[in-house]
C-alpha cells in the first residue's frame, strides 16, 4: 500500500469544487505547520444554505482546512497559510482583517463538548454579551431561548437555565455548544467532527438538527463516518494526504465515485 | 498510477464478497447446463435428461434464496458503497433473472416429456429454428456470465446485440408457424406447443439481456434497464473510472 | 504432557516440581504470585516503617516545643495590696496623663515593701526589690489611669514577679534549698516560701506575652510588637508579590512570544526559585537601602525583601496553575469571537484561580518563616515599640525567636519555644486554609 502514501503531481480536483455565488471560496489555499505542508492547493467553494461533508482518511488534513476558514489556526503559532479564503467575496486572510468579528460570523463546533464552567444561561449568553448583541436584559433572554429551541434544547433545560452547563449529557452538551455557536448569529457553522464522542441516539438527534439549521445556516462538517456523510451533506469532498481528490455531489459520490482514491476510501480499501 | 485497491482492509469482507460472486457464477453455470440439456431434450427427444431438469430446478431455486439472504447479510454487515453495493444490487437482481431461466428450461423439459409420454404429438416443426435459437440463446448466458466475471462491458453490449437477433429469429419462427397452421389447421396443436417452447427460448434470452444491463450497471453505475440498444452504447462511453 | 484436565487437580507444590514447560500459563501465575504479593507486603511495610518514623519524629519534636513554651503562657505574680499615697506621688485626680507617667510608682512599691516585709540590711532591702519586676511600677501607674478615683485608696493588685521568681516557682519550688540555683538567696527564698504558704504567690495567664513587644526583661517580654511586624511584611510581601507574580505568570504563558528572550527569562525564574534566601536579603541590603534609601528594619522593606523571594514561587505555581486549564475551554472562547484578553480574563484566570491562590498561600506560608533574609537588612535590631504601619521599625516573629534563643535567661529559653508554638500553629493555619481554599475553588470541567 506504500504507492498511496504519495501525492499526485499536479492534480486537478475531479468533479465540481467550484460553484455560482459561493458563500466561503477557497483559492490555492496551501497550509504548513512549521516546515511540513499539510494542505496543498485547495481550491473549493461552499454555497450558501448547503451541508457540505469533508471527508477522508486520517491526517488528510479535512481538520486543518476546516479551521483555515475562520481563521483558528490562528492560535498556532507555527501554523502558516498560502492562498486566499474568501468570505462573501471579502478575503478573510486580508491584512487587516479582524479576526474578532470573523468569528462571530463563522462560528464552530468542536468534536468533544467543551461548554463553558458556567450556567447553561451564561453558556448561550456569553457570546452576545462579549459581542454587544443584546442591549437588554430582556433582549438577551430571549437570543439564549431563540438560540436554544433552534438546538432542540429548550425543552430540557428551560427550567433549570441556571444550572452548570457541565452537568448535563454528552449529547445535551453538544447541542448546548450549538445553541452558543448560533447565539452569536453566525453565517455559517463549521462542525468538527461534532458526534464522534456521542452515542447514537445523541448523534441521530444532531444529524436531525443539522438539517433544520440548513435553512439559516450554511454548514461545512469534518466526519469520519461515511455514513453520516451520506446521511447530512449535499455535496460531499474527499481529502487525501493533503489534497482534495473529489468533490460530487454526496449521492454521486457514494454511488459512483469519479475518482479511485474516493472509490478505495469509500469501499474501505484502505484509510 | 498503478496503485493496487483490490482487497479491502477487512479480509472477511472480501471473503464475503467473492463468495456471493462465486455462487451467483456457478448458479449461472448450472441454469446454462439446464438450457442446454432442455433444448437437447426437446430436439433429441431424450426424456431421461428431461428427469434430471426437472429435479435439479430445485437446486437453483434454492440457490437463489441463498444467494439473495448472503446479500441482505452484506447489506446490514458492511453498508457498501459505491462499486460493492452496485456489486451487492446486481448479484441480488442476477440471481433473480438466473432463476427465471430455470424455469423456463424446466417448462421445455416438461414439455419434452409431455411429448416423449405421447400427451403431446411430436413435430419436426421448427426444428431448425429452436436449434439455432437455443444454441444462441445459450452461447449468450455464457457471455453474460463471462462479462459479469470480467467487468467487460463490451462483452456485456454484444450479448444485448446478440438478444436483437434471437428476437428476430422469434419472430420469423413465429412467422413460419403461422404458415404452417395456416396450411394445415390439423396442425394448430402442435403449431402451439411449439409456440410455448419458442417463447421459452426468447425469455431466457431476454433474461441473458437483463443480466447485461446489470452487468453494465455494476461497471458504470448507468441504470440501462428499458434502453434501447443505442442509447446503451452511449451511456457505457461514459466510463467513471477514467481518469488522469 | 499431562492434558488440561488433570493439571487443574496438581496442587501448588507439585507444580513447584514441575519442569517450566510443563506448567500452564494458569499455573505459572499462580507460582509468581506469592513471590509479588512478598514484595508489595515488603514495600507496604517500608512505607508504614517510614511514616511511623516521621511521626514519631514529629511527636518527639512537638513534645519538646511543647513542653517548654507552654510555660512561656503563664506568668507568676504577687497578690498584695498598695496604697496609692498621692503625696508621696505628688498627684492629685486631676493631674495630667504625662504627670501620672512620671510619678515615682517605684519608689511607692519599695517603701511599702519594706514596711511589709522587713528586711533587715541593705542587702536583704535589695534582695527584696529584686524579687520584683520592674513592670510592677507600670502596673500600677496603669489602674490609676484607667480609676483616677483609687488614688488615696488601697488597692489590691497582683503585681508582677521577677523572672527570677518565675522560673522558681513553676520548676524549682519543689527542690530543697541548697539545690536551687544561686540566683535567690536563702531570705529571698524563704519570703518566697512564705508568699507561696499564704497563697498570695500565684500563676495567671500570661496576657503580657501577646500584648508586648520585646523588652529586656524576660517578665515583660512579648511578642506583639514581632507579630503585628509579621502580619505587616506579609500583608506588604502579598500586596506586592501576588499581582506581579499572577501577572507576570499569565504574561509568560499568555503572551510573550516565544523567542530566545522569553526562554532566557523563564529559565533564570525558575532558578531564582532555588536560590538560597540570605542572598535576597543581600540584594536588599544593595538596592533598597543603599539605592532607593528605604528605611532598614522595616515591614516595607521586609516585604520587598520576601516579595522577590516569593515572586518565582508564585509565578512558578501560577504558571502551572495556568497550564492546566484545558485548551478546549480556549478553542471554544476563540470560536465564538472572544478576542485574546477576552480568553485570558473571563476563562483562562477564573479556572486558574484556585491554583495560582493555593501557591501564593503556599509562598506566603514560606515567607512567614524566613530569617536570613530579614536578618541581612537589619531586623536584627532590639526593637522595642509595636510597629503602627509600614515604615516604623520593626521584627518579625522568626527574627524574634532567633534573638530570644540567643538569651541567657532560663525565661528567655521558655519564651522562645512559646514562640516557636505560635509561629507553627499561624504556619498550620496558613496551610489549612490552603487546603480547604483549593477543594472549594475546584471545578468541573
Amino acid at each position: 500500500m506504500s504507492t498511496s502514501m504519495q501525492h499526485i503531481e499536479n492534480h486537478i480536483t475531479t468533479g465540481i469544487p467550484l460553484s455560482q455565488n459561493p458563500k466561503l471560496a477557497a483559492r490555492n489555499v496551501d497550509v504548513f505547520y512549521g516546515d511540513k505542508q499539510a494542505i496543498f492547493d485547495v481550491s473549493l467553494d461552499i454555497g450558501a444554505n448547503e451541508v457540505i461533508a469533508l471527508i477522508g482518511p486520517s491526517g488528510c488534513g479535512k481538520s486543518t482546512f476546516l479551521r483555515t476558514l475562520n481563521r483558528m489556526n490562528d492560535t498556532i503559532d507555527i501554523c502558516k497559510i498560502k492562498g486566499e479564503i474568501l468570505l462573501d467575496d471579502e478575503n478573510i486572510y486580508g491584512a487587516d482583517v479582524d479576526t474578532v468579528p470573523l468569528r462571530a460570523r463563522v462560528g464552530m463546533v468542536f468534536q468533544k463538548p467543551n461548554p463553558f464552567p458556567k450556567s447553561i444561561y451564561d453558556n448561550v449568553a456569553y457570546g452576545p454579551r462579549i459581542h454587544g448583541l443584546a442591549q437588554s436584559r430582556v433582549e438577551l433572554d430571549e437570543t439564549v431561548e431563540k438560540s436554544l429551541q433552534r438546538a432542540g434544547l429548550w425543552n430540557e433545560v428551560k427550567d433549570r437555565l441556571h444550572a452548570p452547563g457541565t452537568g448535563l449529557s454528552g449529547g445535551q452538551q453538544q447541542r448546548l455548544c450549538i445553541a452558543r455557536t448560533i447565539a452569536v448569529d453566525p453565517e455559517v457553522i463549521l462542525m468538527d467532527e461534532p458526534c464522534s464522542a456521542l452515542d447514537p441516539i445523541a448523534t441521530a438527534k444532531i444529524e436531525e438538527l443539522i438539517d433544520e439549521l440548513r435553512e439559516k445556516y450554511t454548514i461545512a462538517i469534518v466526519t469520519h463516518s461515511m455514513q453520516q456523510a451520506a446521511r447530512v451533506s449535499q455535496r460531499t469532498a474527499y481529502f487525501h494526504l493533503g489534497q482534495l481528490i473529489e468533490v460530487n455531489p454526496t449521492k454521486q459520490v457514494f454511488t459512483t465515485p469519479q475518482h479511485e482514491l474516493t472509490e478505495a476510501y469509500i469501499t474501505g480499501r484502505f484509510g | 498510477m498503478d496503485m493496487n485497491f483490490n482487497q479491502h482492509i477487512s479480509q472477511q469482507f472480501n471473503a464475503d464478497l467473492q463468495d456471493i460472486r462465486n455462487q451467483m457464477l456457478a448458479m449461472g453455470g448450472l441454469v446454462q447446463r439446464q438450457v442446454a440439456d432442455s433444448i437437447e431434450a426437446i430436439c433429441t427427444g431424450n426424456t431421461s435428461s428431461a428427469d434430471k431438469i426437472i429435479q435439479r430446478e430445485d437446486d437453483v431455486d434454492a440457490m437463489e434464496i441463498n444467494i439473495d439472504r448472503e446479500c441482505t447479510h452484506i447489506l446490514v454487515r458492511r453498508q457498501p458503497a459505491a462499486s460493492d453495493l452496485r456489486m451487492v444490487l446486481a448479484v441480488s437482481r442476477v440471481v433473480r433473472d438466473l432463476e427465471r431461466m430455470g424455469d423456463e428450461a424446466a417448462k421445455i423439459a416438461i414439455h419434452a416429456l409431455e411429448v416423449a409420454n405421447g400427451n403431446q404429438a411430436g413435430s419436426k416443426m421448427c426444428n431448425q429454428s429452436i436449434r439455432h435459437m437455443g444454441n444462441a440463446v445459450i452461447e449468450m448466458i455464457s457471455e453474460a456470465l463471462d462479462a459479469f466475471a470480467r467487468h467487460d462491458i463490451e462483452g456485456a453490449i454484444n450479448v444485448v446485440r446478440s438478444d436483437k437477433m434471437v428476437d428476430e429469429q422469434y419472430a420469423s419462427a413465429i412467422r413460419e408457424l403461422s404458415t404452417y397452421m395456416m396450411e394445415d389447421p390439423r396442425s394448430i396443436g402442435q403449431a402451439i406447443n411449439i409456440l410455448w417452447i419458442l417463447r421459452a427460448i426468447e425469455r431466457i434470452g431476454d433474461h441473458a439481456r437483463n443480466i447485461c444491463e446489470q452487468v453494465i450497471y455494476l461497471v458504470s453505475g448507468a441504470d440501462v434497464r428499458h434502453s434501447s440498444l443505442s442509447e446503451m452504447e452511449e451511456q457505457a462511453q461514459i466510463d467513471p473510472q477514467a481518469n488522469t | 504432557m499431562t492434558d488440561s484436565k488433570t493439571t487443574n487437580s496438581n496442587t501448588l507444590t507439585e507444580s513447584k516440581n514441575m519442569k517450566p514447560t510443563q506448567l500452564t500459563t494458569r499455573q505459572k501465575v499462580e507460582l509468581s504470585l506469592s513471590r509479588r504479593r512478598a514484595a508489595e507486603t515488603r514495600f507496604r511495610m517500608y512505607g508504614m516503617a517510614s511514616v511511623f518514623f516521621g511521626m514519631l519524629c514529629l511527636v518527639v519534636l512537638f513534645t519538646d516545643i511543647a513542653s517548654k513554651g507552654t510555660a512561656a503562657f503563664k506568668q507568676t505574680s504577687l497578690k498584695t495590696e498598695i496604697f496609692l499615697d498621692s503625696s508621696y506621688l505628688g498627684l492629685t485626680k486631676d493631674s495630667k496623663v504625662d504627670e501620672v507617667r512620671f510619678a515615682n510608682f517605684e519608689g511607692l512599691i519599695k517603701r511599702q515593701f519594706a514596711k511589709n516585709f522587713k528586711p533587715s540590711g541593705r542587702k536583704e532591702t535589695r534582695e527584696l526589690f529584686k524579687l520584683i519586676s520592674p513592670g510592677a511600677s507600670w502596673q500600677i501607674q496603669e489602674a490609676l489611669l484607667a480609676n483616677p478615683e483609687v488614688l488615696d485608696t488601697t488597692i489590691s493588685i497582683e503585681l508582677l514577679m521577677d523572672d527570677d521568681v518565675d522560673q522558681w516557682f513553676k520548676h524549682d519550688r519543689d527542690l530543697s534549698t541548697d539545690e536551687t540555683n544561686d540566683r535567690l538567696s536563702t531570705k529571698q527564698l524563704s519570703w518566697l516560701n512564705n508568699w507561696v504558704e499564704e497563697g498570695r504567690l500565684d500563676t495567671h495567664f500570661n496576657t503580657l506575652f501577646f500584648t508586648n513587644g520585646d523588652s529586656r526583661e524576660p517578665e515583660l517580654a512579648g511578642i506583639h510588637g514581632a507579630i503585628k511586624g509579621t502580619l505587616l511584611t506579609l500583608m506588604v510581601t502579598l500586596l506586592l508579590s501576588f499581582p506581579i507574580g499572577v501577572a507576570a505568570a499569565i504574561y509568560l504563558e499568555e503572551f510573550a512570544p516565544r523567542n530566545r528572550m522569553t526562554e532566557i527569562v523563564e529559565i533564570n525564574i525558575n532558578n531564582l526559585a532555588a536560590v538560597p534566601s540570605i542572598i535576597f536579603g543581600l540584594l536588599g541590603m544593595a538596592i533598597f537601602i543603599n539605592v532607593f534609601g528605604v528605611s532598614r528594619s522595616t515591614p516595607l522593606l521586609g516585604g520587598l525583601v520576601l516579595t522577590l523571594m516569593t515572586l518565582p514561587t508564585i509565578i512558578i505555581s501560577a504558571r502551572a496553575a495556568i497550564k492546566s486549564v484545558p485548551p478546549s475551554i480556549r478553542e471554544a472562547a476563540y470560536g465564538l469571537g472572544a478576542s485574546k484578553n477576552q480568553v485570558v480574563f473571563h476563562h483562562v484566570l477564573p479556572l486558574a484561580m484556585p491554583g495560582m491562590l493555593t501557591g501564593t498561600i503556599l509562598g506566603m506560608a514560606q515567607a512567614l518563616g524566613e530569617t536570613a533574609p530579614l536578618l541581612m537588612i537589619g531586623m536584627v535590631a532590639f526593637v522595642v515599640d509595636v510597629p503602627g504601619f509600614i515604615n516604623d521599625p520593626s521584627t518579625v516573629l522568626p527574627v524574634q525567636i532567633f534573638l530570644w534563643s540567643d538569651s541567657p535567661e532560663r525565661a528567655f529559653m521558655e519564651r522562645t519555644s512559646g514562640a516557636i508554638l505560635v509561629l507553627l500553629s499561624f504556619l498550620v493555619l496558613m496551610n489549612t486554609t490552603a487546603v480547604i481554599l483549593r477543594r472549594r475553588l475546584e471545578r468541573r470541567w
